[in-house]
């Protein structure tokens, strides 16, 4: 038996797949606004032994 | 995989759509765990920064959710029994039972892992805490072995405020432990009113809800004591920092609404629930959500007014 690409389970697997990109697109831009809030905070200091490296 | 598959109708590994993983992190309660754990960070007397406190809030909805998806892993054998349940992605053969697992797992340690570096270790480690005791302490032990399973396991649900709390804060105080005791209180008294309509449910799984061990009568009077001791709790959070006038008078009025709703169920008997279809029992049902809802959006719009200069103590 062929496969048709219009198959139910093709449309699962792509709304998940899709639905996996987005999220991980989603947490990649939140890590990177997490880190730019964590430094632009006035009390941000670079720990003083990776400072002094 | 084989073409074979595609008429199977018990869960392969990888057929499973986006959405059925969506469903395995219980929606609608983590909907309630996103309210509540903002209203606690919103609540506290300390500031956070908007990207801190929105990724905060996400991660502890995804710990919610990941402990909701390792409950379904657990529950699966009950779930295809009771009817309330039998839709859900494990019993309905769209999730595997292993990915279920897995899924929970990770999402577990990424949540908490997560928390910790968006915000501090006390957010991070109530969190922990929660979804320990919501898959090991209420799923995995009390659930099935005693009728007090809401009772404890409830705490699992009372959890997020605090930590919205802690995220703030990075500890825990008076008014964190109330805004607890809260949701502590009320899951009872909500749930038995499920139960009592929902009947045959429970029974056929073998769950020991109070309403099988010890008789609707029974449940009927938990339901009021249960109600009458959380209303001083809430009422007596208006006193605290959280409150204000216009907490004090939302508590006031839906306490009064709940106790008189409990004194109703407590007053019918069998009989007189059956020839309504329990239309009591489910008003209160109704009302009990309401009941959250309203305590917590009072909270939320004191605080609200109080950095405004307005409406605090």
């Amino acid at each position: 038996m062929s496969l048709s690409k219009q198959h139910e389970m093709h449309k699962r697997r792509f709304s998940r797949n899709m639905g996996l990109g987005l999220v991980l697109a989603g947490f990649v831009a939140l890590v990177f606004g997490l880190t730019i809030a964590k430094v632009s905070d006035d009390e941000f200091a670079v720990p003083t032994e990776e400072a002094g490296s | 995989m084989s073409d074979a598959s595609i008429n199977s109708t018990t869960a392969q590994t990888g057929d499973a759509g986006f959405g059925d993983f969506f469903a395995l992190l219980k929606p609608r309660v983590m909907s309630l765990v996103v309210f509540t754990a903002l209203v606690g960070l919103l609540a506290a007397p300390v500031g956070v920064h908007p990207v801190v406190g929105l990724a905060a809030i996400l991660f502890i909805a995804v710990g919610g959710g990941a402990s909701g998806a390792l409950n379904m892993w657990w529950d699966a054998d009950i779930d295809r029994v009771m009817k309330r349940t039998r839709g859900r992605p494990i019993p309905a053969g769209k999730v595997t039972e292993g990915e279920a697992f897995a899924f929970g797992m990770t999402l577990s340690v990424m949540s908490i892992v997560m928390l910790a570096l968006a915000s501090n270790f006390v957010a991070a480690g109530l969190l922990a805490f929660t979804i320990f005791f919501y898959v090991v302490i209420y799923s995995m032990w009390l659930k099935r072995w005693t009728p007090q399973n809401i009772v404890i396991g409830g705490a699992a649900g009372a959890f997020p405020p605090m930590i919205g709390w802690a995220v703030a804060t990075g500890g825990i105080s008076v008014e964190s432990v109330l805004m607890f005791t809260l949701i502590f209180m009320w899951t009872p008294p909500h749930f038995w009113a499920l139960c009592l309509f929902m009947k045959s449910d429970y029974e056929d799984a073998g769950v020991p809800m109070l309403t099988v061990t010890h008789g609707r009568k029974s449940t009927r009077k938990h339901i009021l004591v249960y109600t009458l001791l959380l209303a001083p709790i809430a009422i007596g959070a208006g006193f605290t920092s959280i409150g204000g006038p216009v907490y004090l008078s939302v508590a006031v009025i839906l306490n009064a609404l709940f106790v008189k709703g409990a004194i109703d169920i407590w007053k019918r008997d069998e009989a007189m629930a059956e020839a309504d279809q329990y239309r009591t029992e489910k008003r209160v049902f109704k009302l009990s959500l309401y009941y959250l809802f309203g305590h917590f959006t009072a909270i939320l719009l004191q605080a609200t007014l109080g950095s405004y200069g307005l409406g605090g103590w």
